[in-house]
């Protein structure tokens, strides 16, 4: 597996870096390097949160994204803003309850609203972890499975598994 | 302050030998492998996550964190806890660290082996609190004020983080000085795979203790090494300390040029001559090289890159990465002087480093910064760019 960069954005609170924390782990048990960064502004909630992940099987030196090859928007203000840095054929893919944008290459999942279906709303982060898996294969569904068992609290667990699967099938899966 | 060291405790505490964790938590987990037994610190980002994990595991390994009122206080604890017999850290960032400098000077004057973890970000003051930066690396220098010298080290990576964790100890209680891990908040904050070293992968320095009886000891009078056997608070043995000059009973005496000459010299010797073994270097140097990039800590992540997108257009270039800060590499630096015409400096600061770089290369290669703040690293084509205009 070559270098691929992995940027995800959206607001404090989405459960962004979690959920470039639980792609990365993935990422190292499918036995390739991973690493990942974040930004954030001081608030705990609100403001704008990024979190980057690199995965390839090689030594990973700059650890930061030049040219993405796939771009997740969990918001508006997100995506206006981060849409530069893209490889021609990267994969755009947006929360269609949060996010409106024109272009028909863009995929646009409505992981908010699946995620309030279920029950929790904080859930739309793993349901987009389900389509990305299932769009890129860029972790195996295994690893990610057990990554994200590993850091959800056990009682939540379920509903966790639920959403994967849900996003999961939106993404073709 | 009596700890045994419980290796399967340790271990039980840290968890699983592989784990994907940011550079603030390999700081911990090299802490604790070492055998630090104490921790003061006061909370500032981005370094929060060492106190916070610390506080976590510190007590269920058998040692005690205290979350102190301050840095100034944090500092105090630490070298009061160190002279009780622990193995003692403190982690803190820009402004903690400016707090701790006037403590700094008194663990380097009553050689006090003790570890400060400055996880860097973006100043001067408040600065930028999420943003990372290499704004301290003359602070660490000479932040306390007088003659001194002092041990830094500065990590690319969450696994040199845990590993140059465990030499500060050891280089902390060898030589009984401060020793200052310079991190910043790009490795701080960055996830990657960490591997807990297994026992005999790495080494443990405990200082030396007392060799005499009670009615013998003098608490600062050194042998060969220069560096004095340490007695522990509250064992029997008469120790006197104090930041003012003193004598080797530890008594002081503020009028003596003579003694503070002795004193002072010994203190910055005991380090200066032991330079060869304190410093650590990367080197990736090619034959026929005009060209180098010299960098450190988390600039030479996209320094690295940015060698091999060189090399993989085939362009010559060498590369040095410090990994230990001061004493200064100054002989590994002329070394590389002498290879090449042009040596490119990338620090996240407006320059720092450069200066002992330009001191140590005394002319024989142009040295040419390639400054950054307000935090991103430097992409590896910022690097490239400034490579290919001619300085």
């Amino acid at each position: 597996m070559m270098r691929k960069e992995i940027r995800i954005a959206g607001f404090g609170g989405q459960g962004i870096v979690l959920s470039g924390f639980i792609l990365g782990q993935a990422a190292l048990l499918d036995g390739n390097n991973a690493v990942q960064s974040q930004s954030y502004g001081p608030e705990a909630r609100g403001g704008a949160a990024k979190s980057e992940v690199i995965i390839s099987d090689e030594k990973i030196d700059y650890p930061r994204v030049t040219e993405a090859d796939v771009f997740i928007a969990m918001s508006q203000e997100a995506y206006d803003k981060l849409q530069g840095d893209l490889k021609e054929r990267s994969l755009i893919l947006i929360d269609k309850d949060l996010v409106d944008a024109s272009s028909k290459a863009i995929k646009g999942i409505p992981f908010t609203s699946t995620a309030d279906k279920l029950g929790k709303k904080i859930v739309a982060n793993v349901v987009m972890l389900g389509a990305l898996t299932a769009m890129t294969g860029i972790v195996s569904k295994d690893s990610i499975l057990k990554a994200i068992k590993t850091n959800v609290p056990k009682k939540a667990i379920e509903i966790n598994m639920k959403a994967f699967e849900k996003g999961y099938k939106l993404g073709g899966g | 302050m009596r700890h045994k060291y419980d290796e399967k405790k340790i271990r039980r505490v840290i968890g699983e030998k592989v784990q994907f964790v940011q550079g603030d938590a390999s700081a911990v987990y090299g802490a604790l492998l070492a055998g630090c037994s104490f921790f003061a610190g006061y909370p500032i980002t981005p370094a929060s996550e060492t106190a916070e994990l610390m506080s976590k595991l510190l007590p269920k390994a058998g040692g005690v964190y205290i979350q102190m009122e301050d840095e100034i206080a944090s500092m105090g604890a630490i070298i009061g806890a160190s002279w009780a017999g622990a193995k003692t850290m403190t982690t803190t960032s820009g402004p903690g660290f400016s707090l701790m400098q006037e403590n700094i000077g008194y663990a380097c004057m009553t050689e006090t082996p003790c570890v400060v973890i400055d996880v860097q970000r973006s100043g001067p003051s408040t600065g930028q609190p999420t943003e990372g930066s290499q704004g301290d690396m003359m602070q660490a220098r000479w932040g306390t004020h007088g003659d001194h010298e002092i041990i830094a080290l500065s990590p690319n990576s969450v696994q040199e983080t845990l590993d140059l964790t465990i030499e500060a100890f050891n280089l902390s209680e060898k030589y009984r000085t401060p020793v200052i891990l310079l991190t910043d908040g790009e490795i701080g904050h960055l996830r990657e795979k960490c591997v807990m070293p297994e026992k005999g992968e790495f080494e443990i320095i405990d200082r030396k203790g007392p060799t005499v009886g009670r009615d013998k000891y003098v608490p600062f009078q050194a042998d060969e090494s220069l560096v004095p056997s340490m007695a522990r608070f509250g064992d029997g043995y008469h120790v006197y300390v104090t930041g003012l000059t003193h004598v080797e009973k530890g008594y002081p005496s503020t009028s003596s040029a003579e003694d503070h000459d002795r004193l002072v010299r010994r203190l910055v010797d005991k380090i200066e001559k032991n330079r060869k073994s304190i410093t650590m270097v990367e080197k990736d140097y090619q034959k026929g090289s005009k060209i180098a990039i010299l960098a450190y800590g988390a600039s030479a992540r996209p320094s690295a890159a940015a060698v091999r997108k060189l090399r993989r257009k085939r362009k010559k270039v060498d590369f040095l990465r410090l990994i230990t800060i001061w004493p200064f590499p100054n002989e590994e630096v002329r070394e590389l002087a002498d290879r090449v015409d042009r040596i490119y400096v990338p620090e996240m600061n407006l320059g720092q480093l450069v200066h002992p770089i330009r001191e140590a290369a005394e002319g024989r290669a142009k040295i040419i910064q390639v400054p950054r703040i307000g935090g991103p690293l430097h992409t590896p084509k910022e690097i490239m760019d400034a490579m290919r205009k001619k300085a």
